[in-house]
């Protein structure tokens, strides 16, 4: 099924959470709303299954208005963040709610419900757990009897709400790549909302990035990724280097060979930014080009899969975050103190208001 | 292993000995204690049962067979059964839409449902006398009607009812504050009907908080004499409540009469009690989450 955000505006007192937002999501695509905590993720996310309405705008399922329509006939599954199992219930008694509570015309037998039950628990992996209650599983277990919950009702669309938020970084990550492949099976239209760029980045088909009730960008990971529409996108998604002034621009940004120009060149109240992640920056011991930033290596951090550094340099004022892999940082052999020619290998420019 | 244990059982005596005193700290401490429950609680309790014995078993028994006394009960039971179910009613709704709503003047309700804590129950009774009173506001109207609410079983409960109105409604606001919305909205998604919401995902989530509210509420509702004295008129066999029957037993030097009936009301009590404790033990888990402050025990009758 389809969904349509149709200029939706919300309100809370004199906040705005939600300045006319539109969006569309095609049937069994899996899409990420991802932002910062506070950036109106979630009141989209309560707007489209009916638990908050909008002040202004429609919502529209496969073409249908429903913004009027109660959640009961919206048929969405909904998974909350701190899971909202129903704590006087068993696993079975939880996933078995949504269809006990169907009308007696269209309620499935006891059989056919057990039975269902129990397919939903292979699907989650959760038949061992069938009998316990919601207190007697780990936090992985319990999101996981939540979507099994969610699905029961076979909604037409699943609505994610941070599900792996409280979860310890490993479980999420392995909850994440088994949602997708879930998603992949099952080829319902899902909305994941999160503030894990990762997450956002690893599980969905098309990330829609919120910042202060507005859509900055959407578009696939690696459009996000690698064409970050404005500065906040390409903060959010990741680590950067912000160059701010006349220095980076004269011996960084005029100089670089692949150099981007989003914008035409500006009026005079504004000023260009450059943005480089810490992986585009290349070091080097000597001076190649007359371009290089001179450098002094400030921190070395070797931990992890790829070595960090922290550069201080001479000119500027702010510390230049540069991450190389362990090869080449073996071949540069630098150590604390040392000085380096800063190089980068791919930037943007992007105008920004004000000096 | 046993390493482990002794371990463990060394680590809880070092934890234990950074917050306890010395043995003659603590046993001055535990017979001061003693001393004051046995003076104020348990030699009370004990007289009560003694004097209501003083005339031995048969003498005890014979207390109830005067008409009188039999009236008292029924009509304490009775008022009873009316307030506890009407605040009950109410305890839920209000503790439903405080806990789970935002609207105006929601601070002022929770102030109001705790005015019956605050004003003395004499004037509760007063307020009744002033409102429904041959002398009152709406008097010479329920006289015109031949509605008889003051001396009568209407102003009975209707004292009874305001003066046990914050018992059940705060014992789940808390719970209910604590277990957030996310449950029902969840039941919301899945199809549920407001109705099936409540019963079966909100009823369950606050029964044991609910029962030992009505606990507490009936404990009141029984005992209270204040508010019910003043609006009773203390008519022998028509208006007189438990509690009131005791006091007029007394002033008649019935000594053995009041104290049976007054040992009535005592059991009632510790069958409270000892149910309250069962329901606490039942429902700890849930509970753990209550701030203390909201307990609250049955008041005793001023």
């Amino acid at each position: 099924m389809s969904i349509q955000v149709d200029h939706v505006t919300k309100r809370f007192g004199t906040f705005t959470v939600l300045d006319d937002v539109s969006l569309h999501v095609q049937t069994g695509e899996l899409i990420a709303l991802l932002g910062p905590s506070g950036c109106g993720k979630t009141t989209l996310l309560r707007i489209l299954a009916g638990l908050e309405r909008p002040d202004h705008g429609r919502i529209l399922l496969h073409g249908d208005e429903v913004t009027e329509r109660r959640i009961t006939d919206r048929r969405v599954g909904f998974v909350f963040q701190h899971y909202a199992l129903f704590r006087h219930m068993t696993v079975t008694e939880n996933v078995a709610f949504g269809l006990s509570v169907l009308p007696h015309a269209q309620r499935p037998s006891p059989g056919q419900i057990q039975k269902k039950v129990h397919d939903l628990l292979s699907l989650v992996q959760l038949q061992a757990m069938a009998d316990r209650y919601p207190n007697q599983l780990s936090g992985g277990q319990r999101q996981r009897v939540a979507l099994a919950r969610a699905l029961a009702v076979e909604p037409k669309m699943l609505l994610l709400d941070e599900p792996f938020g409280a979860l310890d970084t490993k479980v999420r990550k392995e909850l994440r790549r088994w949602l997708r492949r879930l998603h992949d099976e099952l080829h319902i239209t899902s909305i994941l909302v999160t503030h894990d760029q990762e997450e956002a980045l690893e599980a969905a088909d098309r990330i829609v990035v919120l910042n202060q009730g507005h859509i900055e960008q959407t578009g696939t990971p690696d459009e996000v990724y690698e064409h970050p529409a404005t500065p906040f996108v390409y903060r959010f998604l990741g680590d950067v280097n912000v160059f701010h002034g006349r220095i980076a621009q004269d011996e960084i940004a005029h100089e670089a060979a692949d150099r981007q120009h989003p914008a035409e060149a500006g009026s005079s109240d504004e000023h260009e930014v450059t943005f480089v992640r810490p992986h585009d920056l290349e070091l080097s011991r000597s001076r190649t080009t007359t371009t290089q930033l001179e450098a002094t290596v400030r921190f070395v951090i070797t931990a992890g899969s790829r070595v960090r550094l922290e550069l201080m340099s001479k000119d500027s004022p702010q510390t230049i975050e540069v991450e190389l892999t362990k090869e080449r940082y073996r071949e540069l052999r630098l150590q604390q103190g040392d000085a380096v020619f800063v190089h980068p290998k791919q930037l943007q420019v992007f105008k920004m208001p004000g000096p | 292993m046993p390493t482990t244990f002794a371990a463990k059982a060394k680590n809880e005596e070092w934890n234990a000995s950074l917050t306890s005193e010395g043995a003659l700290v603590r046993w001055a401490l535990i017979a001061l204690a003693l001393g004051y429950l046995t003076l104020f609680l348990f030699v009370p309790l004990a007289a009560v049962f003694a004097e209501a014995l003083k005339n031995g078993l048969a003498g005890y028994f014979a207390s109830f067979q005067d008409p009188d006394t039999l009236a008292a009960i029924r009509l304490t039971f009775l008022a009873a059964s009316l307030a506890v179910p009407l605040n009950l009613i109410f305890g839920v709704a209000a503790a439903w839409a405080i806990a789970k709503f935002e609207f105006v003047g929601k601070q002022i309700l929770i102030t109001i449902i705790d005015i019956p804590l605050a004003v003395s129950p004499v004037i509760s009774g007063l307020i009744y006398v002033l409102l429904f009173g041959a002398q009152g506001w709406l008097g010479p109207w329920l006289a015109e009607h031949d509605i008889k609410i003051i001396f009568a079983l209407p102003g009975i409960v209707l004292a009874t009812t305001f003066v046990t109105v914050p018992f059940i409604a705060r014992e789940l606001i808390p719970l209910m504050q604590s277990q957030g919305r996310e449950e029902e909205e969840a039941a919301l998604t899945l199809g549920a009907s407001g109705w099936q919401t409540f019963t079966r995902v909100t009823l369950p989530n606050i029964k044991w908080s609910l029962l030992y509210g009505v606990i507490l509420c009936n404990a009141r509702a029984m005992g209270e004499f204040g508010a019910v004295s003043v609006v009773s008129g203390h008519i022998r066999g028509l208006t007189n409540t438990l509690p009131l029957h005791v006091e007029i037993l007394y002033n008649e030097y019935n000594a053995v009469g009041a104290f049976a009936v007054a040992s009535l009301l005592t059991l009632l009590a510790i069958v409270t009690l000892v149910v309250k404790t069962l329901i606490e033990r039942k429902s700890a888990p849930s509970r753990a989450t209550q701030d203390p402050e909201w307990r609250m025990q049955p008041g005793s009758p001023s």
